[in-house]
């Protein structure tokens, strides 16, 4: 059973207050989704819960069976798909998805690279340079270089952002499977997608 | 996915081979890295090639051209990372020491690349002479360590500055006073026929040596707390 928690937590910049006392607490088989008009910190807040940005006050626990994880430890088990992402350019993807495997601690031959891209709709296209790709393409690439962990905590910044129907289809069944066997939080203002999680969370900025 | 027991080692080599295969295909760095080399050099044996100066002198030409060519170009290994936003997965992905350590064996060997390049042509260009070449390699050897050690450090604090290029010369320039003042000395001991071999340049070889073990050892310690974010 994995735990997140997240405790009192703010965030300013500079003056300005961008989020106030957020406190929730999630275990595997929850999702929540994060609403918020543009500017609310819907994506500063998935910034801290993944550990890119530190928090102006307050903190986020990672818990396995009871036990605290370090920051190496939750890192290793939490993945992050967000428009702010970005593959190299210059690998191609199968070359990504190998290069990123590898800092996972995670060994990949060609037929799994395969077998993952067939699971996003990549087939075939694994010796395409990243720069070549469409932008749903590369969201495609950056959910199978997130699923490469088997994530006990996936964390989507507008999961469907630039993906057409098959490509929704596709994040429809990896969101589905996290909430089986994980922690899904979605941050998003759009209603079919925070239908996507069983609680919410509304930011006021 | 199958885990497997990739180490420290294997995820820094990773890092290494995927920044030797960025560079293969962009050549950003060698190409600024180079230019800059062979025109510095280009231009000092213009105004020194026939006069028969000091060695003291050769030796200082020398590294002020592979100082500032390294500026050029050292820096890139995590401007680039930035600039086209691909530290984030990266920070996402992967512990600190395998970045460092795979981004460290880059600019070592983007270093090497230049002083092959440039140490013969210098000898070539000027009059120096090399009396002690074994010596002479094991000094670019282990400034071209010292040097990476210390840059790939500031490389990675500079590169969310705006005014990078400037940055990296200012900050780069105390810290590898005492490093360069080493190389020069044992250098010019290299071009010198009294310079006495590897036991006349043993303390700055010493010193070499005490430079690079004490920046990359700070260095590991210190790369978390540049790399990871706020």
């Amino acid at each position: 059973m994995y735990r997140l928690e997240a405790k009192k937590i703010f965030r300013n910049f500079g003056y300005r207050r961008v989020l106030k006392d957020i406190s929730f607490s999630l275990k595997t088989g929850d999702s929540l989704a994060i609403r918020g008009k543009n500017g609310s910190g819907k994506t500063t807040l998935l910034r801290i819960l993944a550990g890119l940005s530190a928090p102006t006050k307050g903190q986020v626990i990672f818990e396995h069976e009871g036990k605290t994880l370090n920051r190496s430890e939750a890192k290793q088990r939490l993945s992050y798909v967000g428009p702010e992402l970005t593959l190299y350019d210059s690998l191609t993807a199968a070359e990504n998805l190998k290069f990123f495997a590898t800092m996972r601690g995670i060994s990949l031959d060609k037929p799994l690279i395969d077998k993952i891209l067939d699971m996003v709709g990549l087939d075939g296209r694994g010796r395409d340079f990243y720069r070549a790709y469409s932008s749903g393409m590369k969201q495609r690439l950056k959910y199978a270089t997130a699923l490469l962990n088997d994530p006990a905590y996936l964390l989507l910044d507008e999961p469907t952002a630039n993906l057409d129907d098959d490509g929704k289809k596709i994040v429809s069944q990896i969101i589905n499977r996290q909430r089986e066997n994980g922690i899904l939080i979605i941050a998003t203002n759009e209603k079919e997608e925070y239908d996507f999680a069983e609680k919410q969370y509304r930011l006021n900025g | 996915m199958p885990k497997s027991s990739i180490g420290l080692m294997a995820k820094a080599l990773a890092v290494w081979r995927k920044d030797i295969r960025c560079e293969f295909r962009t050549r950003y760095a060698v190409n600024a890295i180079m230019l800059f080399g062979v025109t510095t050099l280009v231009v000092v044996s213009f105004a020194v090639g026939q006069k028969n100066l000091l060695p003291e002198v050769y030796s200082a030409l020398f590294w002020i051209i592979i100082f500032f060519s390294a500026m050029s170009g050292l820096a890139h290994i995590f401007v680039r990372e930035e600039e086209s936003k691909t530290a984030t997965v990266l920070r996402l992905t992967s512990d600190t020491t395998p970045i460092y350590l795979g981004k460290l064996g880059y600019n070592v060997v983007l270093l090497a690349l230049l002083q092959i390049v440039i140490a013969p042509l210098f000898l070539l260009l000027t009059d120096a002479t090399l009396y002690d070449p074994a010596l002479f390699i094991v000094i670019v050897i282990l400034g071209s360590i010292g040097l990476a050690g210390a840059t790939t450090l500031i490389a990675a604090i500079i590169s969310r500055a705006s005014v990078k290029g400037a940055l990296f010369a200012v900050l780069s320039f105390p810290i590898l006073l005492p490093l360069l003042i080493g190389v020069i000395n044992a250098t010019t001991k290299a071009l010198s026929a009294s310079g006495g071999g590897f036991s006349g340049s043993s303390s700055e070889l010493q010193l070499l040596v005490s430079y690079a073990v004490v920046m990359i050892t700070a260095s590991l310690l210190l790369f978390e707390f540049v790399w990871e974010e706020e």
